[in-house]
């Protein structure tokens, strides 16, 4: 299929942006509100134009599809795609991007370069779902850096340039090992086409012989070493423990519009990594980290449970939940199994629309109060019950109650990981309790009660437009709470390609193993 | 047979030939008056040079006087490159120095004479025809650095550049002479078959060394570095502009010619030299420049890591690496005459300043330039997808290909380190304080264009590079063989 259509999709925002950017001047109000209207309208296109890829998908396929092919520099490719894996991505983004705007109705501060960051971060997060070409990908992957340390830098609160800084340094030391291993998988399999060339990294297979470098047995070898590289980028980005600390600054300090986009979309970058290269590229060296992963997943899950627990920012605190929550991510991918993806994937997107949610919800009573801080609230359930509902449904959400899209997640990767380590899954289990305390508790303490702050008497209600924000995020969780199979079965096919690929290649490494033991 | 020898090197002798022209109209006519008029002409001149030189020759290597003089596909890149940025920085630089009366006839005319130096040393084929080429452009330098005859601090820029140059090239003649001494001549070529036939006895590789630390001196390498923030800060800005784009271009070009052409056959016993003044150069320019307020010297700290990644191309020791270096080296002067054109751009009641902390809030009052800067500020960090990544992303595969994983390792962690100073000068235009004394807003004329242009570059680059792949590619197969 010859088509451009990703392409179009992938640059729509950028040509707005560009268009933003040359075409709009001044200051003053009518500026900004043109500015609004006009990434409002290009975000909502590109959501509508990314539907005819949902309906054209052929979820059988597990080929890469719509593919887009340009050549480019240094005998590299210009080339976009999607398969079972990256398309929910996809969508996920479009559909997060038009209601993060409209969440920036009020930015009053610089309105025209805060859309244009916006704009531009959009296309560099399509492209890092739909890159086939690993230094393509890496290119959107990286640049994805800038409009964000901007938005959190520019708009963001009083230690923005702290976490500016911290958010930047951090991700960008993880990318750039990932970096030299791209180099080196370039030269090993002279190709950087991630899959559907003639030689494609999906299908090569680098080695896997254990040798020793500075006096230590590398099991697993180059794949180990690969896998390393890589983990180092996603395992930032995911954020699993303990690299997870610039994500609570970065959250708090970001702006309500900064903290849903890092929320609901960039985190997703770690673990849609993972399974488009970690998982299918370095099988041996995944299964040779495997239960360290897990492990780590696991005291992610409890202490990031616990540390939120004991939070005072409200951002802080859903910042730290979404750490857990990515843990049971990270579990999910490394059981490698058809439940444990499936459940990763799903509980990516389901927690793209509940900590998404979240975020937004605190970012209604942060535009009021102008405070964040947990103390300051309480009974608002008295002046604000369509909040409190709202409020309510989401951490419930979080918390993985049945018939929300946050159970389904934690409850097929808990399932997968049962499989393949029970002690783990038995920690992990552990963190559904913590979590639903932390959230309960945080609910409490905000929405229950009796109203008696003075600040808080005149507090008004949501309005129509925070109200039409959060109602697609409520459908949706609703929705895919009830009938996950709308999901599952969009990837299945791809992800159970992913699981027999992952299993034929540990098994053509442990016969080649043998007959290398044998022949000695 | 002279005369095809002439024609090989008519470019040199063409700009060398107007250089001594325009002095000698100068100084009959009306001396500095029309100093404007001749940056002008002698920048013209350099492009039209630049373009012959680029149509010439048709991938052919002409070997003119014996083997002195080679005229190859490298040298003309490099030559397009030099005459180029040249060019550039001599228009970016009239406005400046007129405003503030340092812009004297000598000046465009000193700047042509080190070109032709430069364009020696990158065409130079034995060790006198380098040493020529190299002093040539060095006292042309010397001079230039200390232009502002009544400030100091120019002043001792150029005494400081002259005593340490000398020092320099000192250690260079003596490595030629021990290199004369072993090999019997002062060919390259000569010198290449006896590396090859006779081995390397000890005497040639203690000249290779001494050659390397001159060589390295002029690339401003660590640990050969020193001169390099002095004098940035103390020449005028325009003149640092210069140091910092052309002056690199030869002296790499001239690193590659000899240690490929002379000495290609013992790659291993030179590479790992290059590759550990790589890293030391990269690590050595990425931290110190943390603490600079300054923004010239903290451009000279930044020049000293991205000759560091320069020189991780170069020490690959193969084809490709040269390639990568070519190409790191045009986009890092494509970027440096952009941030230099921001820097002259930076001035306060009209005189010009260099503290990065009154860039504050420069965003709000600029924000086209500011944006440019951003871009320059980002690519120069190696953050995709400016062009800048790209450059790390050539010498970092030729550093891998090698096998010098570690030094390619080495460059990643490096850059990390680098990028945090890169983002302080974004930190200071786009998050700072609002401040009431704000830099002038004067219009920037040339210096807004080439700021812009450059900007531009760096992204729409990545597209297909413009070709310069394709012509680094052929440079390099002419000199590695």
């Amino acid at each position: 299929m010859d088509t451009h259509l990703l392409s179009i999709i992938t640059f729509i925002p950028a040509f707005a942006a560009l268009i933003l950017a040359v075409f709009l001047r001044g200051d003053d109000a009518a500026a900004g509100r043109n500015a609004k209207w006009l990434a409002f309208i290009t975000t909502t296109v590109t959501f509508l134009i990314s539907l005819f890829v949902l309906f054209d998908f052929d979820p059988s396929n597990t080929d890469f599809q719509f593919v887009d092919e340009a050549d480019w520099l240094l005998g590299l490719k210009y080339r976009l795609g999607v398969d079972g894996i990256s398309i929910l991505f996809v969508m996920l983004t479009t559909f997060m991007m038009p209601l993060v705007i409209a969440a920036s109705w009020n930015v009053e501060h610089r309105v025209k370069e805060y859309m244009i960051a916006f704009l531009l971060l959009e296309t560099l997060m399509l492209g890092v779902f739909m890159a086939l070409d690993l230094v393509l990908f890496y290119l959107f992957f990286e640049a994805g850096l800038i409009p964000m340390f901007l938005i959190i830098g520019i708009w963001g609160g009083k230690e923005r340039i702290y976490a500016s800084f911290k958010f930047f340094l951090y991700t960008f030391l993880g990318s750039v090992l990932m970096l030299v291993a791209m180099v080196a998988m370039f030269t090993e399999a002279g190709t950087t086409c991630i899959g559907g060339c003639e030689i494609s990294l999906l299908t090569h297979n680098f080695g896997s012989e254990s040798f020793e470098l500075l006096g230590i047995q590398i099991v697993g070898g180059m794949q180990t070493l690969m896998f390393l590289a890589f983990f180092a980028s996603f395992a930032v980005k995911m954020p699993m423990w303990p690299v997870h600390t610039w994500l609570p600054d970065a959250h708090v300090q970001a702006p309500t519009a900064g903290s849903v986009v890092l929320a609901a979309i960039l985190l997703k970058m770690g673990g849609y990594g993972f399974l488009r290269f970690s998982l299918p590229m370095f099988p041996v060296g995944s299964e040779v980290m495997t239960p360290l992963i897990l492990w780590m997943s696991a005291i992610a899950i409890v202490y990031t449970s616990l540390v939120a627990l004991v939070q005072q920012d409200m951002k802080k605190l859903i910042a730290y939940s979404s750490v857990a929550h990515m843990g049971f991510v990270t579990m999910g991918i490394f059981a490698a199994n058809q439940q444990g993806i499936d459940g990763a994937i799903f509980q990516m997107i389901s927690h793209g629309f509940i900590s998404g949610a979240l975020f937004l919800s605190v970012g209604v009573i942060y535009d009021r109060m102008h405070t964040r801080d947990i103390d300051a609230y309480g009974g608002l359930v008295n002046r604000m019950p369509a909040y409190a509902l709202v409020f309510m449904f989401f951490t419930m959400a979080n918390v993985g109650l049945p018939g929300t899209s946050g159970f389904v997640g934690e409850f097929l990767t808990l399932m997968a990981t049962f499989q393949v380590n029970t002690w783990v899954a038995a920690v992990a289990t552990t963190g559904v309790i913590f979590s639903a305390a932390y959230a309960l508790w945080l609910y409490r303490r905000v929405v229950m009660g009796d109203l008696i702050k003075e600040s808080l008497k005149a507090i008004t209600d949501m309005t129509a437009r925070e109200k039409w924000i959060i109602a697609p995020l409520v459908a949706m969780t609703l929705i895919l709470g009830v009938y996950p199979a709308l999901v599952l079965d969009m990837i299945g096919p791809s992800v159970a390609a992913l699981v027999d690929n992952y299993d034929m290649a540990l098994e053509a490494a442990d016969t080649a193993v043998q007959t290398a033991d044998a022949s000695h | 047979m002279i005369s095809a020898d002439l024609n090989i090197i008519l470019p040199e002798i063409v700009l060398a030939g107007f250089a001594l022209l325009g002095l000698l109209g100068a100084v009959y006519t009306s001396k500095d008056k029309a100093a404007g008029v001749l940056v002008w002409v002698t920048a013209v001149v350099m492009v039209l040079l630049a373009a012959w030189v680029a149509m010439s020759g048709d991938g052919t290597t002409n070997i003119a006087f014996h083997g002195m003089f080679i005229d190859d596909s490298f040298a003309r890149f490099a030559k397009v490159a030099i005459l180029l940025s040249a060019a550039a920085v001599l228009v970016m630089s009239e406005s400046y120095m007129k405003l503030r009366g340092l812009l004297r006839f000598e000046y465009p005319m000193l700047v042509a004479l080190a070109v032709v130096g430069m364009m020696m040393m990158v065409s130079a084929g034995d060790l006198m025809a380098l040493y020529m080429g190299l002093e040539l452009q060095s006292l042309a330098l010397y001079v230039v650095a200390s232009l502002r005859r009544d400030s100091v601090k120019s002043t001792e820029a150029g005494l400081k550049y002259f005593v340490l140059g000398a020092l320099s090239s000192g250690l260079l003649l003596y490595g030629a002479s021990l290199v004369y001494g072993y090999a019997g001549t002062t060919l390259f070529a000569g010198i290449i078959t006896t590396a090859q036939t006779g081995g390397t006895s000890l005497g040639l590789l203690f000249g290779l060394v001494f050659l390397i630390s001159g060589l390295a001196f002029k690339v401003s390498a660590v640990p050969f570095h020193m001169w390099t923030p002095d004098v940035y800060e103390g020449a005028p800005t325009p003149i640092a502009a210069f140091f910092a784009t052309a002056p690199k271009v030869a002296a790499m070009g001239l690193f590659a010619r000899v240690m490929h052409d002379a000495f290609g056959q013992i790659v291993s016993d030179w590479s790992q030299i290059v590759a550990l003044l790589s890293v030391l150069s990269m690590f050595f320019g990425s931290v110190a420049a943390i603490g600079q307020t300054n923004i010239k010297r903290l451009m000279a700290f930044s020049s000293i890591a991205h000759m560091g990644y320069a020189l991780m191309g170069l020490a690959a020791g193969t084809a490709f690496g040269v390639q990568a270096m070519l190409v790191y080296m045009a986009i890092y002067v494509t970027m440096n005459l952009g941030t230099f054109a921001f820097i002259l751009l930076m001035q306060k009641d009209g005189a010009p300043v260099t503290d990065i902390t009154l860039l504050n809030m420069y965003a709000k009052t600029n924000p086209g330039r500011a944006l440019a800067m951003l871009v320059l500020l980002f690519s120069l960090a190696g953050v995709p997808p400016m062009l800048g990544f790209f450059g790390k992303f050539y010498v970092l595969r030729a550093a891998y290909e090698a096998n010098m994983a570690w030094l390619a390792v080495a460059g990643v962690i490096a850059s990390v380190i680098g990028a945090y100073y890169y983002l302080r000068i974004v930190f200071y235009m786009y998050f700072g304080e609002e401040r009431s004394d704000t830099l002038d807003h004067q219009n920037g004329g040339v210096l807004t264009v080439v700021l812009m242009a450059s900007a531009v570059i760096m992204i729409v680059g990545i597209a297909n590079m413009f070709g310069v792949e394709g012509m680094a590619a052929s440079a390099a197969a002419s000199l590695v063989n």
